[in-house]
């Protein structure tokens, strides 16, 4: 089974891949070789992909996923595999984003820093994953 | 006539001018060929997201969405992509030329929403309204602006504000060739379907065909106006490159013109020196 990631910055392609978990609308879910034809929606979160010897981790954001002919194929407005993902930064960006939170100033857009905050928390979720595998 | 001093004040200035344009042009190619890259590497998410779409879109009877609703034309909104920074030829002065025109054309009434600095320039020191600006982005071109200026476009359709929307840029042809565009954004006219007799699948949708369309169409938008962003910076960079292109060459004959006039200038000087010393010496010996 192949599994390819698609942003608007960049492509991924990656081979023999034995199963590819996803961060469904409606829950995780996993995708083995064989797997019907689908097309699902994707929030935010964490992927999973199993290979032979090793298990790969991307922060992504959300998107869309169809399975056909036994290809993944993930459409997504970011990726980051869980290696190149800068914990300094992300870190950073998740206290900024708990600062802005907590000040409550007026002109501070509420649900941006929340979804900057979630972004951040993910990623940092995420890189864990890379070193610990 | 100038004198020699004079000429060789200028040619050295010829020279930093050159080398100022030439410096200008290698940078220009660099960013040309990023630009480029990014275009390429757009390609297979937005034909991905389009295919989809259309597959989708054929698969519901009817299919109604607040993004595809045509509504009479009072309102329309001109998103206009133009640099943010000057010295690339007539790039700016043909999209702002091409902008203008459909403003006058357009029978609604019409607002602006400004992409780049020289637009934005050009716009708020004359008579139309500027709804939106977005300035200072192309330096570091991310798909979030993309996202920001699609976000607020969508919103200002849905509610009603405006009942079209239009993108105005530059379409990367090649490096020598840049084309003035406006397209279509809001509502979205879906393209047609190119393939025909494509074969069937039967997908089984997560959560519901409806949901999913719901959720492809911004992401569609998203996908124009990032094209358009990508194609302009492309455009910009390939015009900025042969702009200095041609300041290089022009600064070269006015050079080799200039160094004429500067040894004519010298032999002229010595002709007269020498006449000086024959006539003076002439003098002598006939006093």
């Amino acid at each position: 089974m192949n599994v390819e990631i698609a942003t608007p910055a960049r492509k991924y392609s990656i081979e023999d891949v034995i199963s590819c978990t996803a961060p469904g609308v409606m829950g995780n879910f996993q995708v083995l070789a064989g797997h019907t034809a689908l097309i699902s929606e994707l929030s935010a979160g964490e992927v999973k992909i199993q290979m032979q010897d090793k298990t790969q981790y991307y922060a992504v954001s959300g998107g869309f996923l169809e399975v056909l002919d036994n290809r993944v194929l993930l459409l997504l407005e970011a990726a980051e595999p869980a290696e190149e993902i800068n914990t300094d930064r992300a870190t950073e960006a998740q206290e900024r984003a708990k600062k802005r939170l907590e000040t409550r100033s007026p002109d501070t857009d509420m649900i941006r820093a929340e979804a900057a905050l979630s972004r951040a928390a993910n990623r940092l979720k995420v890189a864990g994953r890379a070193s610990s595998s | 006539m100038a004198t020699l001093r004079e000429i060789r004040q200028r040619i050295r200035g010829v020279k930093n001018t050159q080398k100022i344009t030439r410096a200008m042009k290698m940078v220009a190619a660099a960013k040309m060929r990023r630009a480029q890259e990014n275009m390429f590497s757009a390609r297979p998410y937005s034909s991905k997201i389009k295919e989809l779409i259309l597959n989708l879109v054929g698969q519901v009877e009817g299919y109604n969405s607040p993004l595809l609703e045509v509504r009479p034309v009072e309102r329309e909104l001109l998103v206009v992509v133009s640099a943010d920074r000057g010295l690339c030829g007539a790039f700016n002065t043909n999209l702002i030329k091409a902008a203008t025109a459909a403003h006058k054309e357009s029978e609604a009434e019409v607002s602006i929403v400004c992409v780049g600095k020289k637009g934005h320039d050009f716009f708020k020191k004359r008579d139309f309204t500027i709804r939106e600006h977005y300035l200072n982005i192309f330096n570091n071109l991310d798909y979030s602006h993309a996202n920001d200026i699609t976000r607020f476009l969508t919103n200002e359709f849905v509610e009603g504000r405006t009942d079209s929307v239009k993108l105005v840029f530059n379409e990367f042809k090649s490096v020598a060739q840049q084309e003035v565009v406006i397209e279509q954004l809001l509502p979205i006219s879906l393209p047609a379907d190119e393939e025909e007799g494509k074969r069937h699948v039967d997908y089984l949708y997560e959560p519901s065909l409806e949901r999913l369309l719901q959720a492809l169409l911004p992401k569609y938008l998203g996908t124009q106006v990032w094209r358009a962003l990508l194609e302009s910076n492309a455009s910009e960079q390939a015009a900025r490159m042969l702009a200095m292109e041609n300041a290089t060459e022009n600064a070269t004959e006015l050079i080799r013109d200039l160094t004429l006039q500067f040894n004519k200038a010298r032999q002229a000087a010595i002709t007269t020196e020498i006449l000086e010393i024959v006539g003076g010496a002439e003098a002598l010996k006939n006093g």
